[in-house]
């Protein structure tokens, strides 16, 4: 009883804080905010920037950095890091490049044609096994996911580049008298004009938000990564779950590699490389935080879209590539800036909420230690 | 009041804000040159607030510092230390990786014209280890040593500065009994040296036996100051909580159910050291409705204990049984879908999501019974939240607060929450009361009983004696990995500390 008066009067300022407060509005939506800027600067600068298919087009390039993001999101916010993603994506593009060409049984003498369909399960299942390689890596054999994807991102590379030699995989197009045409409908075709590609992305975002948002599983997620202990001593299947996460990543590079590979109607085995840093930096400038525990689809798909129509609208106007790798760096370490505010902001807004921690000058107290006394309780 | 010439430092009028809460409301508070002046106070009440003032670490609101009558600004640590002031803080600041003369001279090197005098630095720090009665050598890793040693080479580093006025935010936590005795022989050595003390702890009888000055701080303001020769525990603790101080009484009216809980025989390895047993062959059983506490000293076993019932730890020998089934084998999920839960010891650690609200929190441990279908039902989800929040009196803004928001005995009742709603027919709590203040203590207690009454089988762990002798039926004591001896409810505080091994004092 003696805490009643002083946690609810400490809880007002708070409420108050948060009723309004231009500067937290604009931190908070800051990815939607840059995403505003840059659509409004360049459609100044260039008369093409704001047309409809401009920024369909736009999409259809975001959609394979978003997909790859969602997955990414996932691994992070479960407290991980996915690097193999880029490779992936190659991988799952040649081995739909492989199969398209037909696969020649010289014992049988033989060759077979799969049906497109087969192809997209079977390049799909080759992400997620990838995955599931990694989130055993991690989970089982307590491998730091920066090293055991990093090893992934090598092997997985190299076998790609040994299925040709390094050469490229033309001509995904099929022909009619095989029964394997239609690989190009997912990057080429349109419904109600809007290209497959993006469908997807949105499918996608909608079904990781479900999930994380509906579901027992998402719940799982978020807790442990924001403190796996907590979640184990609570029965989370904190090591399932951990597996699960570099499955789905494993599993949407994959998508994305058959999206651009349908795009280009070929398949290169260097395809996607360096793609996982794109990812990474579209969730961070999304808001998550690399620690684990906080990030969201929404933020995570605002992040893709502002690096994608940044840099498209660089080509756009005319800006040496060179330049556009500068102001892509820029914008990655300003969102992480900010990140930084944002919950450091948190963390005052918390104290002043309900009894103030004295702000540790260390940063946060060493999770071994006692537990810090609050100053009011 | 002593004379002006023997107060070695005088704060005056000292206020400190944080946004709008005042942590501290005008305090006068003075340090006696070559006395032992003991803080006293709940968490909450400021004492760390204050020592961080002292030190340097942050400065005050309004009010002024006099250092031998002379008013002084300590713009930060380095500051306070270059005019004597030293702090042991309460949370440990080593660097694990670095070996332990490093640490103690960390930042503070001493230079040769060519590099670190390495030689001399060890040979001062054999010095401090000797003083300390201490067999830890210079070029150990700190990560090497357990966490008593740890605090040992905090204090150590302290020592080293030579400082005239020395502050301790609670040095004894993780130490030994006779660790203590050598800290409080190290104590008088100083304070005979001329060195002044400020002493903070939350072990009050320790605290009583080793201090000369006594000062009570409550919500941020002194309540009571006194020569330590005229007061005694109970007039600390009057002052302390300013109300009496109840932890209510066993449940009664009722007889206890079957055997919800055997303990059959286990023994948990020490992970670091897998010859040894740190759960020793230990048996004990818990039946429907029955409160236990079970007392130690640091490193009885009795976390370990706890956690190997919990399923946290695998146990080297023996079965737990419960409801005659054998749940050995089983996950900690299995465990708590078996209807047994584990409250930990270190609720950041171990009990908290930080990044998640207060209901999503609570709800955590029995989520599984609001999917339907694929999906989790909100509604029913809220419904819990908001029935636990009320029942357990969390005082928070509401269920979507975030967890981080509360105080330290409503997170606790937090975390006892989550457990509760995965409707467990066993509880145990590790040192449940651990951080949290009296008054809240005091609800968590209730809470346990009342739940008691109902027939839920509850264990918990302390190191307060005082918290044996509120709701348990029973007492066991754990000394060695091993249980020495049971008490009934009426047992006497002089006869548990006696068994577990802890120095009682005439």
């Amino acid at each position: 009883m003696t805490t009643s008066a002083p946690g609810r009067n400490g809880s007002r300022p708070a409420m108050f804080a948060n009723g309004f407060n231009l500067g937290r509005l604009l931190l908070q939506g800051r990815a939607f905010f840059a995403l505003i800027a840059i659509i409004v600067v360049f459609s100044i600068l260039s008369p093409n920037y704001f047309t409809i298919a401009n920024l369909l087009t736009m999409s259809s390039h975001v959609a394979v950095y978003a997909i790859l993001s969602i997955g990414m999101l996932l691994v992070i916010l479960n407290g991980g890091i996915d690097l193999s993603v880029g490779s992936t994506l190659g991988i799952s593009g040649m081995v739909a490049g492989f199969l398209m060409q037909g696969v020649h049984l010289k014992l049988l003498g033989i060759s077979l044609y799969p049906a497109v369909w087969v192809v997209v399960i079977v390049s799909c299942a080759v992400g997620a096994l990838i995955g599931l390689v990694n989130g055993v890596l991690v989970a089982r054999f307590k491998v730091a996911p920066f090293v055991a994807t990093l090893g992934m991102l090598y092997v997985v590379r190299g076998l790609a580049l040994l299925m040709t030699n390094g050469l490229t995989y033309n001509d995904l197009g099929g022909k009619p008298e095989l029964g394997n045409t239609g690989f190009d409908w997912l990057g080429f075709n349109r419904i109600l004009d809007i290209p497959v590609g993006v469908l997807v992305m949105v499918v996608v975002a909608i079904v990781v938000s479900v999930v994380l948002n509906r579901t027992a599983f998402g719940r799982w997620l978020y807790a442990s990564g924001g403190n796996e202990r907590a979640a184990e001593l609570s029965g989370v299947p904190v090591r399932r779950v951990k597996i699960w996460v570099y499955v789905v990543s494993g599993l949407c590079a994959a998508i994305a590699g058959l999206i651009l590979s349908s795009e280009l109607t070929s398949a290169g085995p260097t395809a996607g490389n360096s793609y996982e840093l794109t990812a990474i930096a579209a969730v961070v400038i999304g808001g998550a935080a690399l620690t684990g525990g906080r990030g969201t689809v929404r933020g995570t798909l605002l992040g893709a879209f502002v690096i994608g129509f940044l840099s498209d609208g660089l080509v756009i106007i005319g800006v040496s590539a060179y330049w556009q790798t500068v102001f892509t760096g820029a914008v990655i370490v300003l969102a992480v800036l900010l990140n930084a505010v944002q919950y450091r902001g948190r963390r005052k807004a918390a104290a002043t909420g309900g009894g103030p921690q004295t702000p540790s000058r260390e940063g946060t107290p060493a999770a071994a230690g006692p537990v810090p006394e609050k100053t009011a309780a | 009041m002593s004379s002006t010439d023997s107060v070695v430092l005088r704060a005056r009028d000292i206020v400190k804000t944080y946004g709008a809460t005042r942590a501290l409301k005008g305090v006068n508070f003075d340090i006696h040159r070559g006395k032992v002046t003991t803080l006293f106070g709940e968490n909450g009440a400021g004492k760390s607030t204050l020592m961080k003032i002292l030190s340097g670490v942050e400065r005050p609101t309004s009010g002024t510092i006099e250092l031998d009558g002379e008013i002084v600004e300590f713009a930060s640590t380095q500051d306070a230390a270059a005019r004597g002031i030293a702090i042991i803080h309460q949370e440990l600041s080593l660097a694990p990786n670095l070996n332990v003369r490093d640490n103690i001279f960390m930042g503070r090197e001493l230079r040769t014209r060519t590099g670190i005098d390495f030689a001399e630095e060890e040979r001062r720090v054999r010095a401090l280890m000797q003083g300390l009665e201490e067999d830890i050598d210079p070029l150990t890793p700190v990560a090497d040593l357990r966490l008593g040693q740890q605090q040992i080479v905090e204090i150590a580093r302290a020592l080293s500065i030579n400082s005239r006025i020395l502050i301790m935010d609670e040095p004894t936590s993780a130490l030994s009994a006779t660790e203590v005795e050598v800290l409080f022989r190290v104590i008088s050595d100083l304070t005979s040296a001329g060195v002044s003390i400020v002493y903070i702890s939350h072990h009050l009888e320790e605290a009583l036996q080793v201090t000369d000055f006594a000062v009570v701080l409550r919500d941020g303001s002194i309540t009571a100051t006194a020569n330590a020769a005229d007061i005694d525990l109970e007039w600390i603790v009057r002052n302390m909580v300013g109300s009496d101080y109840d932890l209510g009484e066993p449940p009664t009216g009722y007889a206890f159910g079957d055997v919800a809980l055997s303990i059959e025989h286990v023994s948990v390895a020490d992970p670091e050291n897998p010859e040894r047993f740190v759960v020793d062959d230990l048996s004990l059983q818990v039946r429907k409705g029955e409160v236990v506490c079970i007392y130690g000293l640091m490193g009885a076993g009795r976390t370990e204990l706890l956690e190997a019932v919990a399923g946290r730890v695998p146990i080297a020998g023996g079965r737990i049984v419960k409801d005659g089934v054998d749940i050995s084998g089983l996950s900690i999920a299995e465990r708590i879908d078996a209807g047994l839960g584990l409250v930990p010891e270190d609720r950041q650690r171990d009990g908290l999501v930080q990044t998640m609200s207060v209901g999503s929190n609570l709800s955590l441990a029995s989520i599984g019974a609001f999917v339907r279908g694929l999906f989790l039902s909100g509604g029913r989800e809220r419904e819990l939240v908001s029935t636990m929040v009320r029942s357990l009196q969390v005082k928070t803004a509401s269920g979507e607060a975030p967890i981080g928001s509360l105080s330290g005995g409503n997170q606790q009742k937090v975390v006892i929450g989550k457990i509760l709603a995965t409707d467990p027919d066993v509880i145990l709590l590790d040192e449940p009361s651990r951080g949290i203040d009296v008054g809240a203590k005091g609800e968590v207690f209730r809470l346990l009983a009342q739940r008691a009454a109902q027939g839920l089988a509850v264990v918990y762990s302390t190191s307060e004696v005082g918290e044996c002798l509120s709701i348990a039926h029973r007492i066991v004591v754990m000394r060695r990995g091993r249980i020495v001896v049971e008490f009934g409810s009426d047992a006497t505080k002089e006869a548990i500390m006696a068994a577990s091994g802890e120095a009682v004092v005439a």
